[in-house]
């Protein structure tokens, strides 16, 4: 929408004054790395990080949520939870903004999620444009999402002396209306931004040996292929993987009842379908049997059956599965490996 | 925390939204045991409603306390107004659970969910049923409204496995059926006893009593994964189309709502394009059968 200008030192005070409205969430480093984490000052936030274990999905579908508690004495009484906290995601890196963007339209489309949108919906989300590479797992230039044009309510450039600010939504407008002290950016900022967001893309490797709107295809033609089995072999099944995605949203329902027997509450929490009991059916007949073709179906969920079904890529290259696999197990190798298949086989 | 009005946020959901995973609770009617492992219960819904659903389609039933589990509903449209069935197996946490409940408590319900069978194509056609074994109670919910409507259909042929003579599920239905004029039952079972005068041998093997014309034939199966395959060349056999045979996959629906992921097979969520596919939707679907 606009471009503003947003002096550093006064990046502080505007985060202090959300502090009494909003729960204010983002990047604050723990044990030598990065975590998201809902913040009581704007010191601990570390807006240069570089990336984080859990994606901050966690915010907005988290790891364990109740559903509902129940009081089984009469009958059964349900009481739903209570509505979601206004919150503010700070220091989103782009990759992550993607996923949001992902995760808004699984969980709208058609049945609408009352519990993720009802917090969505409560969520304003300051996002920052990355400069240089988390790491060599990231591959985000691959994947297209090194930058995002939506997605966010604000957009935060690092300029050196001062944040460029891009409006995304109106909520974001108002937000920095009340809250911030800005001016308009001037040409001289622009040409600045202009610099900046030149000079980054170099920085940034393409780690796919081929474009990625042809990873779908690749998939489709590379069911059968042997690597499934190979990955199969590796795999142990821990389920890091997909409890680091930023895209992954499957879930579980449980419930817990306290001793007494008669209070309780439902549960969701996160599943894997890396894990061995996911697709089974009562009776134990299970619909994925082996790692292998578990592993396909991570895979193909995240290169096709997500996009197929919501057309937004299940993969933002964020690298977190890849960091996270005690055996190497990596989106870069195994999407680069099938294409190789292809190339060799003279299927390309 | 103090929030004021002016802040930025967006609407709340609407109430029905709210309300996606909180079950209504159901209060049950009667409960007929079947077998040693199957029950039919009766539920009425609060202020007489009706559930509303098609035959195919299931529910997701809440033993509070010990789960939720997706159970395909066993009453025809057009025979539950004001009630409709379940036919239950004892086989996991909430089919025990409510295996142990008794007239008059409640449970909860949230659905109808997913796509139940096309009943409206069957129309003017001969229809094939072969459920297998526990099978049979998500296909009596299509049988018995076809049967409602009988007028409107051709032949009426259902072929009927089970493993064992005690396993075979409503006993007297299946005697009401076999006297009508116009339905043609074949009975089968793995293992028959000292009392079972009739077919032995899987489900298949009833198939050689039977012609069908293939072009005016429409098939809907459901049993065991393992039924599927040999039920499917059977009706190849028969010269009936892809598109004319509707089988019913079960699948663990956690949510019912094309969220969770439990019920995805392939790129297709079985608890929205299904339970109920015609076998040309899936044949292409390698994790389907």
């Amino acid at each position: 929408m606009s471009l503003h200008i947003l002096k550093k030192e006064d990046l502080t005070e505007f985060l202090t004054k959300l502090l009494p409205d909003y729960r204010i969430a983002g990047p604050v480093e723990e044990n030598g790395g990065f975590i998201f984490q809902e913040v009581s000052s704007p010191a601990d936030l570390e807006l240069e990080y570089t990336t984080t274990i859990l994606p901050p999905k966690k915010f907005l579908l988290p790891t364990r949520e109740v559903l509902f508690k129940f009081d089984n004495s009469n009958g059964g009484e349900i009481q739903p939870p209570p509505p979601a906290m206004p919150t503010i995601i700070f220091g989103m890196h782009t990759c992550d903004v993607h996923a949001v963007q992902l995760l808004d339209q699984v969980f709208s489309a058609g049945h609408t999620d009352p519990n993720y949108v009802g917090r969505r919906n409560q969520t304003l989300i300051i996002s920052v444009e990355c400069l240089s590479p988390c790491d060599a797992h990231s591959f985000c230039k691959s994947m297209d999402t090194l930058s995002a044009d939506e997605g966010y309510d604000l957009h935060l450039t690092d300029l050196g002396d001062s944040y460029a600010v891009d409006i995304g939504t109106p909520a974001g407008q108002q937000l920095l209306e009340q809250y911030a002290q800005t001016s308009m950016a001037t040409p001289d900022n622009v040409q600045r931004l202009n610099n900046v967001l030149g000079e980054k893309w170099p920085r940034f490797p393409y780690r796919l040996d081929f474009d990625v709107s042809d990873l779908p295809s690749l998939l489709n033609m590379t069911m059968k292929s042997p690597l499934w089995n190979e990955l199969g072999e590796r795999c142990l099944a821990c389920a890091a993987c997909t409890n680091v995605c930023p895209t992954c949203f499957c879930f579980d329902v449980r419930d817990e009842i306290e001793l007494n027997l008669r209070h309780g509450q439902r549960v969701r929490v996160w599943d894997s379908c890396q894990l061995d009991e996911f697709a089974t059916v009562a009776g134990g007949h299970n619909f994925r049997t082996s790692r292998a073709l578990r592993q396909r179906h991570r895979f193909m969920r995240k290169g096709k059956y997500i996009l197929d079904a919501h057309d937004y890529l299940g993969c933002v290259g964020c690298g977190r599965c890849a960091r996270a696999c005690l055996v190497d197990i990596t989106p870069v190798g195994v999407f680069n490996e099938l294409h190789r298949q292809l190339e060799v086989e003279g299927r390309l | 925390m103090i929030i004021a009005a002016s802040h930025p946020t967006v609407a709340e959901p609407t109430l029905d939204e709210r309300q996606l995973y909180l079950p209504t609770f159901v209060r049950i009617l009667d409960i007929k045991p079947l077998t040693d492992l199957e029950k039919v219960f009766t539920f009425e819904l609060p202020n007489g409603r009706p559930l509303g659903h098609r035959p195919g389609q299931f529910i997701e039933v809440s033993v509070l306390g010990v789960g939720e589990a997706p159970i395909s509903i066993s009453s025809s449209p057009s025979r539950s107004n004001k009630s409709f069935e379940l036919c239950v197996r004892r086989v996991g946490d909430v089919t025990s659970a409510l295996h142990s409940l008794k007239p008059g408590d409640k449970v909860g319900i949230r659905g109808p969910f997913g796509r139940g069978f096309p009943f409206e194509k069957f129309r003017g056609k001969d229809l094939l049923f072969t459920p297998g074994g526990l099978g049979l109670a998500p296909l009596r919910s299509l049988i018995n409204q076809v049967i409602d409507e009988r007028a409107m259909f051709g032949r009426v042929v259902i072929l009927y496995g089970a493993r064992n003579p005690g396993e075979l599920l409503f006993k007297d239905e299946l005697k009401h059926w076999d006297e009508m004029e116009d339905v043609e039952l074949y009975l089968t079972v793995d293992r028959g006893d000292d009392s079972w005068t009739g077919n032995t041998g899987v489900i298949t093997t009833l198939f050689r009593h039977i012609s069908v014309y293939p072009r005016n034939t429409v098939a809907a199966t459901c049993g065991p994964p393992i039924m599927y395959r040999f039920v499917l060349m059977e009706l190849f056999g028969k010269g009936i189309s892809e598109g004319n045979i509707w089988l019913s996959l079960e699948r663990r629906m956690k949510c019912g709502v094309g969220k969770c992921g439990h019920c995805q097979i392939n790129n297709v969520y079985a608890c929205q394009s299904g339970p109920v596919f015609s076998y040309k939707e899936i044949k292409g679907l390698e994790e389907a059968l």
